[in-house]
């Protein structure tokens, strides 16, 4: 299923901004290098990390720094958040690997390193945690299985040279991972003395390039991407694809079709994607393609939706963050009457579809003015603050958004106006709490 | 010696402290009185006083030359003017007591040091046109007759009335400066008396010895002539040992007697310092009594260690004087036998007799009072009342206010202060003048919890029981001579002249046609500015807005300048009563002269009986004694609008700058703002005239001030440092909140502005480059041009949303009238005021935040808050982002001083608005 489009118009937006919430920032401070990971520890903290080696926790509410966790010498490759229970309340731990050959076991709470692995053979990539399983992987050169003792439980050579590059779950406690152009399923088995041993039950060979990203959709599907465009939908219990995608940009040079997608990989090259269960939004190159799992069919997309690579983008609200500095937030809308029109016509022929060559895939048929998307990516506003790629962001209950760079700092956004309110109460609270000024 | 014919003195206490009730009158922290001298012309000062400036002036009485000026303050000598230092000096101190008494009191074996008080009295010089509080005080001096010299010090002003209102405060201060003075001298006068003791030991042993060898030679020669003159010499040696070594016993035993002044309250730690170091030598020189061989000697020392029991001193007990003799590495010298109090002896200096570091002390206390005191009666009420004011807002004060110490409620408890060491750091230095106007007297009480009382026995305050000595010292109270002579003295002052200032008032006409943001060229007001700078750092008193200098070289480069609107009807020069320190000018117009004399009130004090200015006539612009305006407050009204165009829309396109653009990292005019320094009051008045300029010059001045209170970062941007840092330094007025250092503030910066730099500084003064850089810089900007206006100074262009409100039509209108940098200063002030009282009750209200019942959502509370903005308040859409903006800085900072610091980053809030492009058309 190939696809091939063509940009829409240059694409600005004003400084007017009615839709643009965050009207507030604060700018954090503390890495001294390129910030590429965070992560949600509970609803008011996060944790930050990077090429220095730090992992910084942050109040989401203040912007103050909670936490300075120092302990690795080298960059962050990988981390995650691990929730054990003790009794009654559950305790959110930080789990981070790092190109020092270590992995390490943080508490949030205090800062303190409760464990420690180093002298690993390679340098994780990936972490995964099995909540039902109590145990983690962790995926590099090998895969290791720990348990939540930081206990080794088993151990496995991969045949890849770059090893795994991501983990994800999935259902009848088997996992995926992607290796190179491949994605390994493999299944996990306790044994009754609660040892843990891992096999291997399926190699899926089926994209053409590296896999950029590898996602769970829902229960039943994962999706997978690769550095040629190739964007595949797979059956999460029978790991056969599903659907299967081939994203190339179109010039929209009337008649003539040059294929860009061919020439440079890079422009469609899936560097992230993110899902809500129905759609899957795809970074590709410097675009965003929004697919619905559902309809197997594209809903929308914008080729230049960012002046270089995305790297990071969420589907809770479609936001996207970019190599150029900025994260953009955008609409899904109905096409205008109008606009379908032209579109329609522009797009006409412009579709390709090819059977895929390996394994049985449901590819429904349809006319290209069907397949062209209903739908158009408006752009709603955008956050303007990194003088640096903006590597990642995440969002906090829509009240926040924290995005990270390579200028070394993150950002705090917040509703301003919400923020106002917030501390307008705050104040009559400590006014009456005085009992007068 | 001459009469002081013009000695005045207080009067009884509930002649001049008792306020009489005013039924209109407002609270006493808003209740103005626009003409402090409501029975006289106010304009009609001392024009003919010969000094411009009030100033302190310390004089001797001295023994060899008669009275003499030492030293005034500020040590200038313009300050004194034409001003004769000498016959004034005369005059206040022709009115000491010549209290010291000399000799050796009836009974009394020894001479005697006189305890006396300290002595204040006022007097008045109506040919000189000065008034002056003299304070009167008495050192010791070994060599000095009586051991006593004679000074004074001297607040001497031009108005008389600022001295018998602020009579008590200045007899505080100059108290502990006499204080501070008198300790110092005790530790001198000691250590002159060790010295002597060891000579005069020295001396007689010699003497002994020689003696001695004389007996031992023989009896042959025991009635020579020689023998006798040698046994009177050793005689005489011994009494004055005894005589000294008393003197030495007087001195520390200076510190029991009971003090009757209310203000001569010392250190503690001075005097225990200085008490013990007496004691320590008392001690070393009651015991060296003892070598003493002979058998009279000894007889004589039990008499006068006898007598040193009789008197309650301590007995020393003997032992260690070791440590004491290790200490004194002093060579004692033979002193002749006759020491002789000749003319041609060097008298010391009063910085000799007294510890230099107490001199110092003293000096700088003085500099102090001088500084606190400066401005006139009603600049100091003002003054006063706002900071009465300000201390009621303190939620709001950061804003725009001077940040008000926290150590003000300290203020209030007059404490003892030492002004040498010990609690400087730690007591705060001035004691804010309680400014009395009129019968008022603001906050006295609040000041000073137990006002001494005022008799006319306070005036003199005389010691007359001195360690219990009561009936030798009559003669030491001199009070019976003053009360008679202040009686004699009702002499009519002299008439006042009316004729004055009129080029004065004709070249400040013309000053703004020349406005211009560029530097004046005046070197002297360059220099004055420099002062500024080097003054900046935590001084408290600055309080003085436009100095005397400033106005003068103003006013001399106008009159260069040409004679354009010369014409002006009303230019009414004033050095009092117009809210503004002495020496400024008014620009008034003829409409807003409001000479309302209140119903004559019966002037309180009435040392003097009659005001003479109200006795001279009038100009004929305007007329005394018509209350030409019911409502007192519409004299506060600002002069706007009474003025045709003529002069001000001429200044727009005068206003030619690049100029002079000389510019360098080191524009001294131009660094008042910045890092390093406290923003003082006075750069920010001086901020006043460039904010002028800037209102007046460009036409789009509101949507900048507006960019600037709305909480958007404004950009200067321009390739002449100069000019930019002046423009900044100009617009710094408005930035709210801009902390107590200008941190949101930064005048010059050549790099690219990053976010960090948005989020930190409010204004930037920004390097226009021409080069890589700089299109790196202009990069950043477009980049970050969502949330900055930019003002380009060299196309004089400003990019910023539109402003449409008419909350700033007030202040930046650029056709106004106001004149002054200093007047628009205060009415910029007194509209950012109203505006922080708007945002304190929009962020107080409960009910515009929180929900009034239970079934409130909180869109009704939003609506609820909007009505409140709009309706209420009349507010647009920008003016109300203006009050919101404040009320979100109130509310950030209650909460932030209420919790403490944290390390969290500071907030940087914005909107997404579209921003136009204003052109400057001449």
């Amino acid at each position: 299923h190939r696809m091939r489009f063509h940009q829409s118009p240059v694409l600005l937006i004003g400084e007017e901004q009615p839709k643009n919430r965050f009207t507030e920032l604060q700018v954090l401070k503390g890495h001294f290098d390129i910030v590429r990971f965070l992560v949600q520890i509970d609803d008011f903290r996060c944790a930050s990390a990077g090429d220095d080696a730090l992992v910084l926790i942050w109040s989401v509410e203040t912007g103050e720094r909670l936490q300075e966790l120092r302990g690795h010498t080298q960059q962050i490759t990988a981390i995650t958040t691990f929730s054990s229970t003790n009794g009654v309340a559950a305790h959110a731990s930080l789990i981070t690997a790092s190109s020092d050959r270590s992995l390490s076991l943080w508490d949030p709470d205090t800062g303190n390193r409760v464990q420690t692995i180093s002298d690993l053979q390679s340098s994780v990539k990936c972490l995964l945690v099995l909540e039902r399983q109590c145990v983690w992987i962790s995926g590099g050169e090998e895969l290791c299985v720990w348990s939540k003792d930081f206990q080794l439980q088993s151990q496995r050579q991969t045949h890849s040279d770059n090893g795994i590059t991501a983990l994800i779950e999935l259902p009848k406690n088997c996992i995926a991972a992607a290796m190179d152009k491949d994605i390994m399923i493999y299944r996990l088995t306790v044994s009754t003395d609660s040892s843990v041993s891992v096999a291997e039950i399926r190699c899926l060979s089926n994209h053409q390039d590296q896999i950029r990203s590898l996602i769970t959709v829902n229960d039943g599907l994962f999706a997978s991407g690769s550095h040629a465009g190739e964007l595949v939908v797979w059956d999460a219990v029978e790991w056969n694809m599903v659907a299967r995608e081939r994203i190339l940009w179109e010039e929209p040079q009337a008649g003539t079709e040059i294929r860009l997608g061919a020439a440079q990989p890079s422009e469609v090259s899936i560097q992230h994607l993110s899902t809500n269960g129905k759609l899957i939004v795809a970074a590709v190159g410097g675009g965003l393609y929004v697919y619905n799992v559902l309809t197997r069919s594209v809903l929308a997309y914008r080729k230049q939706a960012h002046d270089s690579n995305v790297l990071h983008t969420s589907l809770l609200d479609v936001m996207s963050c970019s190599e150029d500095g900025s994260v953009r937030m955008w609409e899904i809308q109905e096409q205008p009457l109008m606009a379908e029109a032209t579109s329609a016509g522009l797009f006409g022929g412009m579709w390709s579809f090819g059977r895929s060559n390996k394994s049985s895939v449901h590819v429904s048929k349809k006319t290209p003015p069907d397949s062209a998307p209903v739908r158009t990516l408006e752009l709603t506003g955008d956050l303007i603050g990194h003088s640096g790629a903006v590597q990642m962001f995440i969002s906090f209950n829509e009240s926040a958004l924290v995005t990270c760079s390579t200028d070394h700092l993150l950002i705090l956004w917040k509703d301003g106006q919400r923020e106002s309110q917030r501390r307008s109460l705050a104040l009559l609270h400590k006014l009456e709490e005085k009992g007068g000024l | 010696m001459i009469g002081a014919s013009d000695v005045v003195a207080l009067t009884k206490e509930d002649e001049y402290s008792q306020a009489i009730p005013d039924p209109w009158a407002l609270p006493e922290e808003f209740s103005i009185p626009l003409h402090p001298l409501a029975d006289s012309n106010p304009w009609a000062k001392t024009a003919y006083a010969k000094f411009t400036k009030d100033f302190i002036l310390i004089s001797e009485f001295s023994e060899q030359v008669g009275p003499q000026p030492l030293l005034t303050i500020p040590d200038n000598p313009k300050v004194c003017g034409t001003f004769d230092l000498n016959y004034f000096s005369l005059r206040i101190m022709s009115v000491d007591y010549q209290a010291s008494f000399v000799g050796h009191p009836p009974g009394s074996g020894y001479p005697r040091l006189s305890f006396v008080e300290d002595s204040r009295v006022v007097l008045g010089d109506s040919k000189e046109g000065a008034f002056a509080y003299v304070h009167h005080l008495t050192l010791y001096d070994l060599e000095a007759r009586g051991f006593v010299r004679p000074f004074c010090m001297a607040y001497v002003a031009t108005e008389e009335k600022k001295i018998m209102l602020q009579f008590q405060e200045l007899s505080l201060r100059f108290s502990q400066a006499s204080e501070c003075l008198k300790a110092g001298n005790r530790r001198a006068f000691a250590k002159e008396l060790q010295r002597k003791l060891r000579d005069l030991e020295y001396t007689h042993s010699v003497l002994q010895r020689e003696e001695g060898l004389q007996r031992e030679a023989g009896p042959q020669c025991i009635y020579s002539a020689h023998t006798v003159e040698k046994a009177n010499e050793l005689a005489n040696v011994e009494k004055s040992i005894f005589e000294h070594r008393d003197l030495l016993r007087q001195i520390s035993s200076y510190h029991h007697r009971p003090r009757r002044d209310p203000h001569a309250a010392a250190c503690n730690k001075c005097v225990t310092e200085c008490w013990s170091e007496c004691e320590e030598l008392l001690e070393r020189y009651a015991k060296l009594a003892s070598p003493f061989c002979f058998n009279e000697e000894e007889r004589r020392t039990e008499e006068g260690q006898h007598q040193f029991d009789e008197e309650g001193v301590e007995r020393l007990d003997e032992g260690d004087d070791t440590s004491v003799k290790r200490r004194l590495s002093y060579t004692p010298q033979l002193i002749k036998a006759k020491s002789t109090k000749c003319f041609d002896k060097r008298l010391k200096t009063l910085q000799e007799l007294c510890d230099s570091t107490f001199y110092e002390a003293t000096v700088e206390l003085l500099k102090e009072t001088e500084r606190s005191f400066r401005g006139d009666l009603c600049y100091m009420h003002t003054r006063r009342l706002e900071k009465s004011l300000c201390r009621k807002q303190r939620v709001t004060n950061f804003l725009f206010e001077e940040e008000v110490g926290d150590d003000d409620e300290e203020k209030e408890t007059l404490r003892p202060f030492c002004a040498v060491n010990h609690t400087r750091d730690t007591f705060p230095l001035s004691n804010p003048p309680p400014i009395v106007l009129g019968t008022e007297l603001l906050e006295f009480d609040q000041l000073e919890p137990s006002p001494p009382p005022v008799r006319s026995s306070t005036v003199r305050h005389t010691q007359d029981s001195e360690l219990g000595l009561v009936e030798s010292h009559f003669e030491s109270s001199p009070s019976d001579q003053t009360l008679e002579t202040q009686e004699s003295s009702e002499e009519t002052k002299g008439s006042f002249s009316s004729d004055k200032s009129g080029t004065c008032a004709a070249a400040e006409a013309q000053h703004d046609n020349s406005s211009d943001l560029t530097p004046d060229p005046d070197p002297e007001r360059e220099s004055s500015s420099e002062e500024v700078e080097t003054t900046a750092g935590g001084e408290e008193g600055d309080q003085t807005p436009v100095s005397f200098l400033d106005v003068m070289c103003e006013l001399e480069a106008l009159q260069e300048n040409g004679s354009e609107g010369q014409t002006q009807p009303l230019l009414l020069p004033i050095d009092t009563a117009c809210c503004i320190p002495q020496e400024g000018f008014l620009y008034e117009s003829e409409a807003q002269i409001c000479l309302t004399p209140k119903s004559p009130q019966p002037c309180q004090i009435s040392v003097v009986n009659q005001e003479p200015q109200s006795l001279f006539p009038l100009p004929d612009d305007y007329t005394m004694g018509t209350p030409c305006l019911q409502n007192p407050a519409a004299g506060l009204e600002l002069p706007v609008g009474s003025l045709g165009d003529g002069v001000s829309h001429t200044s727009a396109e005068d206003g030619s700058d690049c100029t002079i653009s000389t510019s360098t990292g080191s524009d001294s005019t131009a660094l008042s703002l910045g890092y390093g320094g406290v923003v003082t009051l006075r750069q920010r008045k001086k901020a006043g005239h460039g904010a002028l300029r800037f209102v007046r010059q460009y036409p789009f001045a509101m949507q900048a001030l507006w960019c600037l209170l709305s909480g958007r970062t404004l950009v200067v941007l321009g390739a002449d440092e100069g000019r930019v840092r002046r423009l900044v330094s100009a617009l710094a007025l408005f930035v709210p909140g801009p902390g107590k250092y200008g941190e949101k503030v930064q005048a010059w910066l050549s790099c690219s502005i990053t976010l960090t730099d948005l989020q930190r500084w409010k204004l930037i003064g920004l390097q226009r480059v021409a080069s890589p850089v700089g299109s790196n810089m202009l990069y950043s900007l477009s980049r970050y041009s969502r949330y900055i206006s930019v003002l380009d100074a060299d196309q004089r262009t400003l990019r910023c949303p539109p402003y449409r409100g008419h909350l700033l039509t007030n202040i930046a209108d650029h056709r106004t009238f106001i004149r002054r940098g200093a007047t628009y200063f205060l009415h910029v002030q007194s509209t950012l005021c109203h505006l922080a009282a708007r945002a304190f009750l929009f962020t107080f209200t409960h009910h515009l935040h929180l929900p009034v019942c239970s079934t409130e959502g909180p869109e009704v509370v939003e609506g609820r808050r909007r009505c409140f903005l709009q309706k209420q308040l009349e507010l647009g859409e920008e003016d109300s982002q203006i009050l919101l903006y404040l009320s979100q800085l109130i509310t950030q900072h209650y909460l932030h001083t209420s919790t403490g610091h944290t390390d969290a980053a500071p907030l940087f809030s914005f909107k997404y608005s579209t921003s136009l492009l204003y052109k400057h058309r001449p």
